[in-house]
């Protein structure tokens, strides 16, 4: 029998006290444990940041790759063998950022795989510079001057991109986080979930007390599910364009609503054929055995030396 | 033109067009036809060399095939036009014929791509990236378009930083990977590049097709220039190997290598090759492929590894090859990770341990050049004595091996030295060839004589003349005739060819 443990590694683990990587972590190995799958069928990949080490503190194959690039790599390897599940992880630098390329290329595809981004508004491993979801005006405490460019929204770019489960988590609520990740893990296609996290070392306005909404005069939180507003994300015939537009729409909307409210949960999910059915489309023996183990060494090439003698 | 070389020949191209179109009575429609002027051309040509019309009239129909076949006809028509009119008007015999050579070897028409493409296929290549660029473009789609008998994943990426990753991922999950660009996507592989050869990634072998750079440059051209950037590539130190190629038969057995070694030394391995190699068509007996073994290097199974106690990805071992597994593997989980790390994969800063991973990464590099025989590092051409030692890579090859028969009828003895791997560097046999070599003439497609610099940087030895060219011209027999005469005869240290 399988426990949560044996998804442990013995490795050191060296993230700041309190930082809401631990949530993340914890949830991303509950998630792999309560969907009973086995550590050797998993491989997770990460880039660069705080968020980069995840790999190293999980028992599945791991691969710690480079700033903003775990998507091609972790594509490449889930196409090699379709039978893994992959996961990659990184911070909001990291894929919104550098990788944004790849953050959009990889959602294009539809690969069947699961993006675990670690959302803090932060460079937290270069000491706290502004990072790509960091709102315009924000200054946290050690820029010198505040952020004088938009921050980007994710989740609208991750459905305009293609990806097709896009969520949104909070790194404390763990609960609710590994319940998303597993949804996410689940669904056959490129799933993001956006995490909400808290740094507690560089980003002193969006602290633990600010997303409990200690400064409101309400003092109640700012976080709400969106699936207890009677909001629902799915699309239920994605051949009924109309329903499709709909369900983008809102949750595109939806997804620009910061400041004293802001939504966690479900935003866009919608059933299409991955990368991995397209190829199959092509090459029939894709879908019926991994590439990886396919026998490639005894092709017969002469046909194509015949087709230009 | 007053050059006694050269004969003109007027040919009234509309006139003979006409004739041709008249006969279909397509005569009201010239304009329409115009653009056949150039098949016209093509069957004076044929006839002014004499070589056997049907055979051209059969090339022709090949081009047209399906809903125009009718305008292949018509093609052919205005090539006989133009064929008769030159037998008939111009009978002073043209001094070159060429008739077909009578052949039993069965013989193909291949160039670069083609004979790197089925390489690949022969080799068990399963994954292919790229995004598109010129001159590289065309082995891809070639994979692309064989991808259903194949079995092959071809995947056009948002940019070659994904292209050189995404087949570096599959490498690590234990297919055969590749992929292949130009000059300036291969800068944009520069730190992919260290990330597979760092984490010891099996592959991905890296076809470059050199062109005209910098920037831009000349994007439809070729060149040289490259050498020394795939050498350096990405910053810190990292083992990759590097071959190059100096025709599509050596294209087709270089890549088969590359596969290989990219599995057995787990590293990263780049075929140069160029513009011209890529697209130039030559005629080669089918490759014999019976001799091409596969070998994937060190891989533990579910059986081996519940022989182990630990599996570890970065085991320290004598000749600096960690046995590898596969994901997916029950027992075999590995971390890696683009920091130095420890045999287990994970990060560790510890300075005795940063010794021992850079020594056992770069001792891979000591165990390949045993591993490869000597006849494939270098190929050595002519008598062992010579009063000129041609030196050169790549795809000069044909050209320097022509002029060579040339400069002999002129009474120049020469022999050619042609490096073919550039890592590990073949520092003894390049030495053996090149210390008592006479006169040193170093052939470059480029400005800087990089294979040049690399022979001193290795042997300290110096080329005692340059000839070079850097117009994105490749070289012809001439050029290399001349330029070697030019620098024995005339003592010219650096001869600068550009014929266009």
């Amino acid at each position: 029998m399988l426990e949560l443990k044996d998804f442990r590694t013995k490795v050191h683990n060296d993230w700041c006290p309190g930082c809401g990587d631990f949530g993340i972590l914890n949830a991303v190995q509950m998630a792999l444990f309560e969907l009973k799958l086995e550590p050797h069928q998993v491989a997770i990949f990460s880039g660069i940041g705080c968020s980069g080490k995840t790999p190293h503190f999980v028992n599945t194959y791991g691969f710690h790759t480079l700033h903003g690039r775990s998507l091609p790599i972790a594509t490449g390897a889930k196409l090699a063998n379709p039978a893994l599940t992959v996961v990659a992880v990184g911070g909001d630098g990291d894929g919104y950022g550098i990788g944004a390329g790849h953050f959009v290329g990889t959602g294009r595809r539809n690969l069947d795989f699961t993006y675990v981004v670690h959302n803090n508004g932060v460079y937290g491993l270069t000491k706290g510079q502004a990072s790509p979801t960091l709102p315009k005006g924000l200054r946290t405490k050690s820029m010198p001057a505040p952020a004088i460019v938009q921050g980007v929204n994710p989740l609208a770019t991750a459905i305009s991109a293609g990806y097709t489960f896009v969520a949104r988590s909070y790194a404390l609520d763990v609960r609710h986080l590994k319940e998303t990740l597993k949804a996410a893990v689940l669904h056959k296609g490129s799933a993001l979930v956006d995490v909400l996290q808290t740094c507690p070392t560089y980003n002193d306005i969006n602290t633990k007390e600010w997303y409990a909404g200690a400064d409101l005069p309400t003092k109640a939180p700012r976080l709400y599910k969106l699936e207890e507003t009677g909001y629902d994300g799915k699309v239920k015939d994605p051949n009924d364009t109309n329903e499709v537009y709909e369900k983008k729409g809102q949750a595109i909307i939806r997804s620009f609503e910061w400041g004293d409210k802001i939504p966690i949960g479900l935003f866009y999910s919608i059933q299409e054929p991955t990368f991995e059915d397209m190829l199959a489309d092509r090459m029939p023996a894709y879908k019926e055995v991994p590439l990886v183990k396919q026998d490639m060494f005894h092709r017969d090439v002469s046909p194509l030396f015949e087709s230009l003698a | 033109m007053g050059r006694p070389d050269v004969n003109l020949y007027p040919v009234p191209y509309q006139d003979v067009l006409l004739g041709a179109l008249k006969e279909t009575g397509h005569e009201k429609e010239l304009s329409k036809y115009q653009v056949m002027a150039n098949t016209v051309a093509f069957g004076a040509s044929v006839a002014l060399i004499d070589y056997d019309f049907d055979i051209i009239a059969e090339a022709i129909r090949e081009g047209f095939t399906g809903r125009k076949a009718a305008l292949g006809e018509l093609n052919v028509r205005a090539a006989r036009h133009g064929y008769d009119y030159m037998r008939k008007t111009f009978q002073d015999g043209f001094a070159y014929k060429l008739h077909p050579v009578p052949s039993k070897e069965k013989r193909m028409v291949i160039r670069g791509v083609q004979a790197v493409g089925i390489a690949k296929f022969k080799a068990g290549c399963a994954f292919q990236t790229y995004y598109p660029i010129t001159p590289a473009t065309d082995e891809s789609e070639y994979l692309e378009n064989h991808q259903r008998d194949y079995n092959i994943v071809v995947v056009q990426t948002e940019d070659e930083i994904s292209a050189v990753l995404m087949a570096t991922g599959a490498a690590h999950a234990g297919v055969r990977a590749s992929t292949s660009t130009s000059g300036p996507g291969f800068c944009l592989m520069a730190e992919g590049l260290g990330w597979a050869g760092h984490t010891e990634a099996p592959g991905p072998v890296v076809i470059l097709y050199q062109r005209a750079g910098p920037s831009t440059g000349l994007p439809t051209r070729s060149e040289q220039g490259d050498l020394q950037f795939v050498l350096h590539a990405g910053h810190g130190e990292f083992p990759r190997m590097a071959i190059a190629p100096g025709d599509p038969v050596e294209c087709f057995y270089d890549t088969f290598d590359a596969f290989n070694h990219a599995e057995r030394f787990q590293m990263p391995v780049v075929v140069i090759a160029d513009k011209f190699l890529a697209s130039t068509y030559r005629t080669v007996p089918i490759f014999d492929t019976s001799d091409l073994k596969i070998d994937r290097g060190q891989m533990l199974s579910e059986a081996d590894l519940d022989a182990r106690p630990l599996y570890r990805r970065y085991e320290f071992t004598p000749l600096g090859v960690s046995p590898r597994t596969i994901p997916g593997t029950r027992g075999g989980i590995f971390h890696t990770t683009g920091d130095e790390h420890d045999e287990l994969g994970h990060i560790t800063e510890n300075s005795e341990n940063r010794v021992r991973m850079m020594q056992k990464r770069m001792r891979k590099l000591e165990l390949a050049a045993e591993a490869i025989p000597d006849s494939k590092k270098v190929n050595f051409f002519g008598p062992r004595q010579a009063d000129v030692t041609i030196v050169g890579w790549g795809s000069t090859k044909g050209a320097i091996l022509d002029a060579i028969q040339d400069l002999e009828v002129d009474g120049v003895r020469c022999n050619f030295l042609q490096v073919r791997y550039m890592s590990p560097f073949p520092t003894e046999l390049v030495n053996q060839y090149l210390s008592n070599a006479k006169r040193k003439v170093l052939v470059e497609n480029n400005y800087t004589g990089q294979l040049g610099g690399l022979i001193r940087e290795h042997t300290g030895i110096v080329m005692d003349y340059r000839v070079l060219k850097y117009n994105g011209r490749p070289f012809s027999q001439n050029e290399v005739y001349e330029g070697v005469k030019d620098a024995i005869k005339n003592g010219t240290k650096e001869v600068v060819m550009a014929h266009a």
